[in-house]
């Protein structure tokens, strides 16, 4: 009995320092691998949707501070970062005409304090209750915030929106931000910041007391704390990052409109945060990723891209709420009992089975789509030249429907079956 | 002036009774089930182009039955398939999977009926103005609109008074566990309630289709006006709904006829500003022009001071 | 000596429904003492009016001497008055060591900081290591509490009510739904826990009432009939009447 309490402390310290290291370890990668990317890209457009990618990855973050670890589901969270966005493009305006001394690096902190000052202004009441409330008093908030966007012409700009110029404000180190690759690091820069803060946050006793307020309200109340405290803290740190991401579209796009404070824009993040999976720290940053390539993506090929994502987003709701991360997290045992091999099979069948009816499901979508546009001939679907006002090309993509579905509830229960196996512990 | 008060009460009516019936359906669901339902304003999007669709083939009569009838079929299929799947994971699960059906269903809207607006018309039958105070007519499709809401009110109330179905549902708002024990399949109460309430919806966007314009957006534009009025109203409280539609529909419905700025309202009230400030915005907005956000104002007030709504006496 | 919990006159009612009738209690600080009544006797609805869940209708409540009446669940916490549930009320997507610790924070000083680290607050952890220990589930330290047997969640229960260090402690029914076995551990573990605090508890095992009550108060239809010590409200023919319904002078 003795001696294992004699060496726990030993044990402890050694586990705890490969933890340490392992987890250093992975933010110097990040680090480096957000140095490297632009070097493995070409064009331009690689580079403005890594843009893109880096700003929606900070937002999405700074959104589940709210829903995954506070439990708090806000429909409004883009009025942050549109307010952090507005301020920064009004600011950087001011620096280019030279009415006051600010660098564009440190531009995204004004966007920062900005949103925080709107975050604790709404928050203050909204942060009161919990749940559906929350959630209603901060889509009232959202349109409250739309509808004013149509007054207060000076400050959004009507509907033409404020634009800006980042070329004009002082240079801070000689650093320029012209072209899209400088802008780049900047946004690296405050992405890999932002992130690593949001992080620390979690792990501090607020972000604790956040996870518990979440958990249990009342409870949380006769441990000493304040539940509506707690939620308006984290309410201001989300708000606080949001406007970070905000300042950061004004730098990088350099005009902002109503549009990216609205309903929208707040139902993206929701979005984002969610297929990634909001019960983790790293849920909301495969989320934007994968949502920022799969719009920029799909709007080359289809006007409908949101209409994909949304079945994705039910989807993800329906059957996998746990989303990205979550799903990948579940095979942390598998991999460690190293028996991935064993799922590999029943995985590709599966997944080939629901690519078929995706691919099904798509094509009929696609010749809705050309249908109703009234438009007559024949268009290229995937590998095909399909005449959508024929029979033929429906029966057939209804068909992929169908064997990719039954198949999918054929093999589905069975993959489902080899990773429980798979996951059991013990000896293979 | 009297013309002016005259058409905005009526008007004000109309709308608030429109209101009404997309916010019975929704307080219904809410009361019941505990689920705000986001998409409730897409099955009355849905109502209107179904509508508008069969409209083309058999004119407007039979699409006001058809339209509702398939939506809340509709509807019961989402509760069947997708709510009751989520219900395990709370509310706020909830919450977000009626959020994803009302982007997929403004989405699917675009796809089959395009982004313009259709030219959704007024049925030739009450197409003429039903009668004239001073210059202005009252069209006789709004004193219709008047007539089906009523008519849906008067159905509902009987149904939820009068007969066995509604004493169920009834109690359902308040003790489902124990209506559950009592023998009777709350599941399926709810997924009937969720496509009568979607019907309803349904119906209410028939009708106003033709005057409110049947565009992709008029979910969005209708759907968060709805969620205001059953706050106000008190979340599953139908008379709490019914005061609240009528209250938000005439304030805005005044608010839009009044042509004042602010600075000059207050004016009138005696409050002199500087017009000239850094608000200088403000104050020369008229009050037509704060109509829109009336509502939103409306909503974070009472969550403040009363969340329990006027009538309501739940909070969440 | 300050009584660590007094009532004066405390009523509370739902509606128009009377609860609490005019209660008047003083628990001295350092002594073990238990609740006890009929089911519906207002017990549990007592706690909630000491502890700042329910506000009282009418009456005063102090807390080691310090007016509490109108305070918050949380400011009546801070006071050093800390209390379980009778139904399980965990944080439970958190791990069982996650638990304790939350319950340890605020007593540690650490407010609502989001600037320290939360694993190089060495008191903090120590003492939820310790508190972990005491309760017998170090073993389940990184377990969701959600997935901890009955048993170990009434000790989790416990355990985020002593972990803050709370010198007045309020149990609601410790030991309910819990073997033989399982309730002598639980009442080795109140005895270890309470030695030199106050401790108060709803409970309806008597064999544990008597075995660790020093006083003990009884409440019937909202009223405290007695408040005594165990023998003598064993021999007390109102504590009779209310649980054999003998009637008053009956017996005599």
């Amino acid at each position: 009995m003795s001696t294992p309490v004699a060496t726990r402390p030993f044990a402890v310290a050694g586990v705890a320092r490969a933890a340490r290291v392992r987890r250093y370890g992975l933010w110097l990668a990040a680090a480096v691998v957000l140095l490297l990317l632009p070097q493995s890209v070409r064009t331009g457009t690689a580079i403005a949707v890594m843009n893109q990618m880096g700003i929606a990855v900070i937002f999405a973050l700074s959104f589940n501070m709210l829903l995954g670890q506070g439990g708090m589901l806000s429909f409004g969270h883009a009025v942050y970062f549109g307010l952090g966005g507005f301020i920064a493009a009004h600011v950087l305006n001011m620096a280019g005409r030279g009415a006051i001394y600010l660098p564009v690096p440190l531009l995204p902190l004004v966007g920062g304090l900005g949103g925080l000052a709107f975050a604790a202004l709404f928050g203050s009441f909204s942060t009161r209750r919990a749940g559906t409330v929350f959630s209603m008093i901060s889509l009232g908030v959202a349109e409250l915030m739309a509808a004013s966007s149509l007054i207060f012409d000076k400050f959004f700009g009507g509907e033409e929106g404020i634009t800006t110029n980042r070329s004009k404000a002082p240079l801070l180190l000689g650093l320029e931000f012209t072209r899209d690759r400088q802008v780049y690091y900047l946004i690296a820069f405050w992405l890999f910041v932002a992130t690593l803060a949001m992080y620390a946050f979690s792990r501090t006793p607020v972000g604790r007391m956040a996870n518990a307020v979440r958990d249990n309200p009342e409870r949380a109340e006769f441990v000493g704390y304040s539940q509506h405290r707690v939620r308006f803290v984290s309410f201001c740190a989300a708000g606080f990052f949001a406007g970070i991401a905000g300042g950061l579209f004004a730098v990088n796009y350099e005009i902002l409109t109503a549009e990216n404070m609205g309903l929208n824009a707040s139902g993206a993040v929701l979005l984002m945060a969610y297929i990634g999976g909001i019960g983790a720290f790293v849920g909301p940053i495969l989320g934007a990723v994968v949502f920022t390539f799969l719009q920029s993506m799909l709007s080359d090929y289809t006007g409908m891209w949101l209409l994909y994502l949304g079945i994705l987003f039910l989807a993800t709701v329906l059957f996998v709420p746990m989303g990205l991360a979550g799903l990948l997290m579940l095979h942390a045992p598998v991999w460690r009992a190293r028996r991935v091999g064993r799922l590999l099979g029943p995985y590709v069948l599966t997944g080939a089975l629901g690519f078929v009816a995706a691919v099904g499901i798509i094509g009929l979508l696609e010749m809705v789509h050309f249908v109703a546009a009234g438009r007559t001939g024949t268009r290229r679907l995937f590998w095909l030249v399909v005449a959508p006002r024929t029979l033929m090309p429906w029966l057939g993509f209804a068909a992929l429907v169908v064997a990719g579905a039954v198949g999918v509830r054929w093999t589905g229960p069975r993959a489902v079956a080899a990773f429980a196996e798979a996951s059991r512990p013990g000896r293979p | 002036m009297f013309q002016l008060i005259f058409f905005s009460i009526l008007n004000g009516l109309v709308y608030g009774m429109l209101l009404f019936m997309l916010s019975s359906g929704l307080t219904l669901i809410f009361g019941m089930m505990g689920v705000l339902n986001f998409a409730h304003a897409s099955f009355y999007m849905l109502g209107a182009y179904v509508a508008f669709t069969v409209g083309l083939h058999l004119g407007f009569w039979p699409a006001l039955v058809i339209a509702p009838v398939v939506v809340g079929l509709l509807g019961a299929l989402v509760e069947r398939q997708g709510l009751r799947r989520v219900h395990r994971f709370g509310h706020i699960a909830e919450l977000i999977f009626t959020f994803g059906v009302a982007i997929l269903v403004e989405e699917i809207v675009q796809l089959v009926w395009g982004r313009p607006a259709k030219s959704y018309q007024v049925p030739a039958a009450l197409d003429f103005p039903l009668f004239r105070v001073m210059s202005s007519s009252f069209p006789a499709y709004k004193a219709f609109m008047l007539v089906v809401a009523v008519a849906i009110f008067a159905f509902i109330f009987v149904i939820l008074t009068r007969t066995r179905a509604g004493l169920i549902i009834q109690a359902s708002l308040t003790h489902p566990q124990m209506v559950a024990m009592l023998g009777h399949n709350v599941p399926r109460v709810f997924m009937i309630v969720f496509g009568i309430g979607s019907a309803l919806a349904a119906l209410a966007g028939v009708i106003a289709g033709p005057v409110l314009g049947t565009f992709p957006g008029m979910a969005q534009v209708l759907g968060s006006i709805v969620f205001v009025v059953v706050v106000i109203g008190g979340l599953g409280s139908l008379s709490g709904a019914f005061v609240a539609s009528l209250l938000i529909g005439i304030v805005q419905t005044f608010a839009v006829a009044m042509d004042v700025s602010v600075g000059g309202a207050l004016a009138a009230m005696g409050v002199h500003v500087n017009t000239a400030g850094a608000l200088h915005d403000l104050w020369r907005v008229t009050i037509a022009q704060v109509a829109p956000i009336l509502p939103y104002v409306l909503l974070v007030l009472t969550l403040i001071l009363r969340p329990t709504g006027l009538f309501g006496t739940r909070e969440t | 000596m300050t009584p660590a919990i007094e009532l004066s006159d405390v009523r509370k009612s739902f509606g128009a429904t009377p609860i609490i009738r005019g209660v008047s209690l003083a628990i001295e600080a350092g002594t073990r003492q238990a609740l006890i009544g009929p089911n519906g006797a207002g017990k549990s609805t007592l706690f909630n009016l000491i502890t700042g869940k329910y506000p009282v209708t009418s009456g005063r409540i102090r807390v080691k001497g310090a007016a509490v009446t109108d305070l918050a669940p949380y400011e009546i916490n801070r006071r050093g008055l800390a209390r379980s549930f009778q139904v399980t009320n965990i944080f439970t997507r958190m791990s069982v060591f996650e638990n304790i610790r939350c319950a340890v924070l605020w007593s540690a000083g650490y407010r609502y900081s989001f600037w320290h680290r939360i694993s190089a607050a060495r008191a903090v952890n120590e003492r939820a290591e310790t508190v972990l220990e005491q309760l017998n589930l170090t073993a389940r330290r990184d377990v969701p509490a959600g997935v901890l047997s009955y048993a170990e969640q009434r000790a989790l229960e416990i355990g985020i009510t002593i972990a803050g260090g709370a010198d007045v402690i309020l149990l609601d029914e410790p030991t309910a739904g819990m073997s033989r076995s399982e309730t002598e551990h639980v009442v080795g573990l109140i005895r270890q826990i309470t030695a030199g605090k106050t401790l108060l508890m709803v409970e309806h095992d008597m064999s544990v009432v008597f075995d660790l009550a020093d006083r003990i108060a009884v409440l019937v239809y909202g009223e405290v009939i007695a408040h005594d010590t165990p023998e003598r409200i064993r021999a007390n023919a109102a504590v009779q009447e209310a649980y054999l319904g003998v009637p008053q002078g009956g017996v005599a």
